[in-house]
């Protein structure tokens, strides 16, 4: 359980400079590594080739792992934000990504949505 | 015994595709400016100029599966855009299809071309006329199984490849986007060729002008 402490990766952008637009596969599959923890990884992706990124990069991973990982379809910003906050209180992955995707729908303009 | 088609011809086959590609950067921007977000020639020659310092490494295996392999690895981490995950997949799934360790022949190689073409449709979820790269990989590999199941020689199997797969990228100017970012557009993504498409017909035109000559170099 997280005890108040969530293990926040990210991978972003190309390996080589950290400046070129885009994903890379085996930036996403060390991001996960690197968090790694037998409660689960939730990923957050914003568009274009990120989901396929984060797809490939989970089917690089070895299949017990596999299997402990989400995609989620949560807003980035606004779904890390929620998922860090749930995951914080030692909530499951699947609740974590539930709250996270609500995310979707929660307006940001008054009487927006 | 049928022809063979060596590791050292499969190097020479990318390393022609890294050069067209690079030589047609500026038309893939022009062609991804129309309907995506020009990035697609910047992206493509990134990726092909780390694949061509890839390829030039002198000592490396010559087997196949490994050869596709690598290949998918740097394609992988230099390409950037959706390209990357999507010709990623291709090799590395072509990687896994059936050889005889350096070489393969016709239909082996047909068979490669068909599993990257099945992960590539798994990974991308595009199915034909989605205006995407699938519209010129996957009536090439028909043409390629058609050819081969009438046991034609290297030359016609791949020369019946490039036709098919030019007519499929011109198709993609016929269509509507439905996946990619021209599917933002709508019905204003129809007149303009697909940059993915484009990109993935070199392989076939470097292909039909680099596997059908015999031996190696």
């Amino acid at each position: 359980m997280a005890g108040g402490q969530v293990e926040i990766g990210q991978a972003g952008g190309l390996s080589d400079d950290g400046e070129t637009l885009g994903t890379d596969a085996f930036k996403i599959l060390s991001a996960i590594e690197e968090v790694w923890c037998e409660d689960g990884v939730l990923l957050l992706m914003d568009l274009g080739s990120a989901v396929m990124s984060a797809e490939l990069a989970l089917d690089m991973l070895p299949e017990q792992r596999r299997q402990k990982c989400l995609l989620s379809n949560a807003p980035l910003v606004e779904g890390a934000i929620v998922a860090a906050l749930h995951a914080s209180l030692g909530e499951p992955l699947q609740a974590v990504n539930a709250v996270a995707e609500a995310a979707l729908s929660v307006p940001k303009l008054p009487g927006a949505g | 015994m049928a022809q063979e088609i060596t590791t050292k011809q499969l190097r020479k086959w990318l390393l022609a595709y890294a050069a067209r590609i690079i030589e047609n950067e500026d038309h893939l921007t022009e062609l991804d400016t129309a309907i995506g977000d020009a990035d697609h020639g910047v992206n493509m020659r990134r990726g092909m100029g780390k694949l061509q310092e890839r390829l030039q490494v002198e000592g490396q295996s010559e087997d196949i599966s490994a050869f596709l392999r690598s290949v998918a690895m740097t394609l992988i981490s230099g390409v950037g855009g959706a390209a990357g995950p999507l010709y990623g997949t291709f090799f590395l799934r072509a990687a896994t299809s059936p050889t005889n360790g350096s070489s393969i022949d016709l239909p082996q190689l047909t068979q490669m071309f068909r599993y990257g073409l099945d992960g590539l449709q798994q990974r991308g979820k595009a199915q034909a006329d989605d205006k995407t790269m699938i519209d010129t990989i996957q009536p090439a590999v028909e043409a390629m199984e058609a050819a081969v199941a009438a046991h034609q020689s290297a030359a016609v199997v791949l020369a019946a490849a490039r036709q098919a797969a030019h007519l499929g990228m011109k198709h993609t100017i016929e269509i509507e986007a439905r996946k990619g970012r021209a599917s933002y557009l709508g019905p204003h993504s129809i007149g303009h060729q697909d940059p993915g498409a484009t990109s993935a017909y070199f392989l076939f035109e470097t292909a039909a002008e680099v596997l059908t000559t015999t031996g190696a170099d």
